[in-house]
């Protein structure tokens, strides 16, 4: 099985070579979704390799999939294949030089995050998080417009400089390392308790190495690039950076936490993501009473929903399974509507939700599929973000964490009644009578993997086996019990 | 090489960089922060090699080569890479004057001491003694990140930032494997290049790189 760890960074980039070197290629505009499929169909083998033998897969000390690997590269091949698929541009357009460039980045973006889920080495997932950063800069400065400018500058100083704070975190944890036998920056040879690691440095090296992966996260009080970026990209980069970017440092931040709490005890970051998970929340609830652009208030929902999730991290081993739920859930839903949003935005030619009106009656091939979107984000049942949030909000209660959930779901219910009237004046009511008007049934775009997504999450809360085993797990891995 | 020796070259390499990153903040003439720039490359190539030399370790020589070579040489390069003659007349504006800048750098000195010596203490070993001018210099680097108006000289605030990180490295393990440092070495340069593209597409959209210029989004 050992291929398939090496399938997820070798194919994304031969076709980023492909894609750069070969002009004319009539299926140029298809390169990033192979390559999204070939990451989805590795992570799926890792995931049957764990299921059926247990333990991980690996090669050398350089890359291993357990459980949880397996499952986050799932994910990003998943969210990658909606994004790419449903984002795919027109014969015409896909031609030129400037748009082989933009898939060839798309691809090696996806082979970043690969590789970041897959590393063992915790400096080489640092690496390649920073290689992500590298990869979207010119994808989110892709129109060249000066807004898309100012989004993209932002995004790269503050990016790199948060994830420098979390280089610094990953050298004190080395430093730590020092004193015992074998100094190393392996994941797995940290996390094993009674080390002997340096209390001190693991602590100051362990709360950095959170501040900066935090940043690229997008937590308060570092998202402000967040909004930016996530609203002037385009709309498959846009999905890709909101739905599994964050999540991919999500993950990392879950790695780091497993180091400091074999040493230190799991109070020190508890503290640090709550306030971290709270301000969040509070952010994007302010900022989406007020919200007038569709897009920008989808990146702040990102925020809101990386919020909560740094809650259930926050909570510890109890409430995991539903994190990791949560970013599946999350991932799919938000590629979704951001597609669903570039649509919009290129028929209506606005990005302000202000503009756009009775959308249900007048184009209700874009309008349906949003409606269904919101809702699953909103966290209605059945879909997978509701059962997320009820477990991370039982598990904290169980864990004496009541007041933090209890604030949690206030700032929740102001959130859900925002996005909704947002939603509701996007999409509801019909145009004057002395207004006449054809209804468009047109999906303006792949159908396919918007119902597939959208499918997925209504129904993966439901699928016990293998769904639950897999994410009880993922989650045990960070127990230190695998 | 004598321990005595050995003390007084580790002495003499962060001396260099700690004096490079407080000049960086008075001078406001954007050659002259890149050629101090180049200098502190070539202090913290020195420092690795004085490291390597005392450890007798093959790989710490070859990373103090890659340091000289990226940092010494090629990012100053890059930086300056336009005619000297325009290059010359670039002038920064910094929100703060140079006698507030340099006495924040001092407190910014003091307070990395008290942070390290509160952490690891400050120990008999070089190393430990020295790795607080690593902390000054991150935080040097925050300092001009903040307080610069011009891309490029927030750039090269940035770069101060990775050269304290770098120290930090060197003085507190010895420097990082060497797999990992090709990686952040490369890292780097990548988003130096990047920046000075978007540096180049600033200049291009709004007739200047003042970043004051950068706010259209907003909520």
């Amino acid at each position: 099985m050992e291929f398939a760890l090496w399938t997820p960074l070798a194919v994304p980039a031969l076709f980023a070579v492909l894609g750069i070197a070969v002009d004319a290629a009539p299926l140029r505009r298809y390169y990033p979704v192979v390559s999204s499929a070939a990451v989805l169909g590795s992570g799926l083998l890792l995931i049957s390799a764990v299921l059926r033998h247990g333990g991980a897969t690996s090669v050398g000390e350089l890359l291993r999939a357990d459980a949880l690997s397996a499952y986050m590269l799932a994910v990003v091949g998943a969210v990658g294949l909606v994004s790419t698929w449903g984002g795919l541009s027109g014969r015409a357009e896909s031609r030129g030089r400037a748009n082989g460039i933009y898939g060839a980045l798309l691809s090696l973006f996806l082979a970043a995050m690969s590789l970041a889920v897959l590393a063992d080495s915790i400096g080489l997932m640092w690496a390649a998080i920073e290689a992500t950063t590298i990869a979207t800069a010119f994808l989110v400065g892709h129109h060249r417009t000066r807004r898309s400018l100012e989004a993209a500058w932002k995004y790269v100083i503050l990016g790199s400089v948060g994830v420098a704070i979390a280089l610094l975190g990953i050298v004190l944890i080395y430093a730590a390392s020092i004193g015992t036998d074998s100094p190393t920056l392996s994941w797995l040879a940290l996390s094993r308790s009674g080390l002997g690691l340096d209390r001190a440095l693991v602590t100051a090296g362990g709360a950095l190495a959170v501040l900066g992966f935090a940043t690229k996260a997008g937590l308060a009080p570092m998202h402000s690039w967040l909004p930016d970026a996530h609203s002037q990209a385009p709309a498959p980069v846009s999905g890709l950076m909101s739905g599994v970017l964050l999540s991919v440092a999500l993950y990392a931040i879950l790695r780091i936490q497993t180091i400091t709490n074999a040493v230190i005890g799991p109070d020190f970051l508890r503290v640090m993501l709550s306030i971290g998970g709270l301000l969040s929340l509070l952010v994007a609830a302010s900022l989406l009473i007020r919200q007038r652009d569709y897009k920008r208030m989808l990146a702040y929902s990102s925020i809101e929903h990386m919020g909560l999730m740094a809650i259930g991290v926050a909570i510890g081993p109890a409430a995991l399974p539903a994190v990791l739920l949560y970013v599946l859930a999350h991932g799919l839903i938000k590629a979704t509507l951001f597609v669903l949003a570039g649509r919009i935005l290129a028929v209506e030619g606005t990005a302000l939700i202000g503009d756009v009106r009775h959308l249900l009656a007048r184009r209700p091939g874009l309008a349906v599929p949003w409606l269904v979107g919101m809702s699953a984000l909103v966290g209605f049942a059945p879909f997978g973000i509701f059962f997320a949030e009820v477990g991370i909000i039982t598990a904290g209660w169980a864990a004496g964490m009541g007041v933090v959930v209890g604030v949690a779901l206030l700032l929740l219910l102001v959130i859900f009644a925002a996005l909704t009237r947002l939603t509701v004046s996007m999409t509801m009511g019909s145009p004057a009578e002395s207004e006449p008007f054809t209804p468009d049934r047109s999906a303006h775009g792949p159908r396919l993997p918007i119902i597939l997504a959208l499918a997925v999450t209504a129904t993966m809360a439901f699928v016990a086996e293998p769904v639950g085993t897999l994410l009880r797990q993922a989650g045990a891995v960070l127990g230190g019990t695998n | 090489m004598t321990d005595t020796l050995y003390t007084q070259l580790v002495g003499l390499c962060t001396g260099t960089l700690l004096l490079t990153s407080a000049l960086m903040v008075w001078r406001h003439s954007l050659l002259a922060s890149i050629r101090l720039l180049s200098a502190q490359g070539v202090a913290l190539a020195a420092l690795v090699a004085v490291i390597g030399a005392q450890e007798n370790e093959a790989e710490l020589i070859l990373v103090s080569l890659l340091i000289l070579a990226t940092k010494g040489v090629a990012l100053p390069w890059v930086l300056a890479h336009q005619t000297k003659a325009t290059i010359r007349t670039i002038e920064e504006s910094p929100r703060l004057n140079p006698t507030a800048a340099l006495l924040t750098v001092t407190l910014l000195t003091i307070l990395a001491y008290v942070v390290v010596s509160r952490l690891i203490g400050l120990g008999t070993s070089v190393g430990s003694h020295a790795a607080p001018i690593g902390l000054a210099m991150i935080l040097t680097g925050f300092l001009l990140l903040i307080t610069r108006r011009r891309a490029r000289s927030q750039l090269i605030g940035f770069l101060l930032l990775d050269n304290g990180i770098a120290t930090v490295a060197f003085l507190t393990s010895g420097g990082v494997p060497l797999l990992l440092e090709l990686g952040v070495s490369l890292d780097v340069l990548l988003v130096v290049l990047i920046l000075h593209v978007f540096t180049g597409r600033m200049r291009h959209k709004f007739g200047g790189t003042d970043v004051d210029q950068l706010r259209e989004l907003h909520d």
